[in-house]
């Protein structure tokens, strides 16, 4: 792939704990499986960096290769990549995804 | 561009044989789908490797062809 868009995923993931790459913003999210994901990280008040890959058309097909993965959207924590939409869905309800926040040393809010 | 129910079962079975396999064409549309899908192949292996292995049967379609795939893998 492309050196430039890697290094510039490396410098997101790097700088900001928790990202989200994404079609549209977290305000307006362009596609139901990135709202999705960005709802489930608001409702869990997480701190997060959304990436709207639809600004970018290097960076869109960049994170597929980057992490080999398909679709968007793409969670990554502390750079490590989580999931899509249906990983990071089960992991919330099975209070993975809040294991994997305490183990990163990442706020959140415990809602009912 | 769409894909059939039918296509998707078969392409999934070539690389995953002992697949149970459930699809739900969601908007009616050939487009947006629903998996289950069970089998031994996903034993001991993380989510996303589990949803990496029925990507790689779908041979790029993922994300072309197909639109929206959502997966729920079992282990079988």
């Amino acid at each position: 792939m492309n050196q430039n868009v890697k290094q510039k995923i490396n410098e997101v993931i790097k700088d900001n704990q928790v990202c989200l790459f994404m079609k549209g913003t977290s305000d307006v999210p362009q596609c139901g499986f990135s709202m999705a994901v960005s709802n489930v990280l608001k409702h869990l008040e997480v701190n997060f960096k959304g990436i709207n890959v639809l600004e970018d058309p290097e960076l869109r097909e960049g994170i597929k290769l980057y992490s080999d993965w398909p679709t968007i959207p793409q969670l990554y924590i502390n750079g490590e990549f989580i999931g899509g939409c249906d990983i990071v869905k089960e992991m919330f309800e099975k209070g993975t995804l809040q294991k994997k926040l305490i183990e990163n040393k990442i706020k959140y809010k415990e809602n009912s | 561009m769409t894909i059939k129910i039918e296509e998707l079962k078969n392409l999934i079975k070539e690389s995953i044989p002992d697949a149970e396999i459930n699809i739900q064409d969601l908007a009616g549309d050939n487009n947006h789908y629903s998996a289950t899908i069970k089998s031994k192949l996903f034993k001991g292996k993380s989510k996303i490797e589990q949803h990496k292995l029925v990507y790689s049967a779908l041979k790029g379609k993922m994300g072309n062809e197909l639109h929206a795939l959502s997966l729920n893998t079992i282990e079988n």
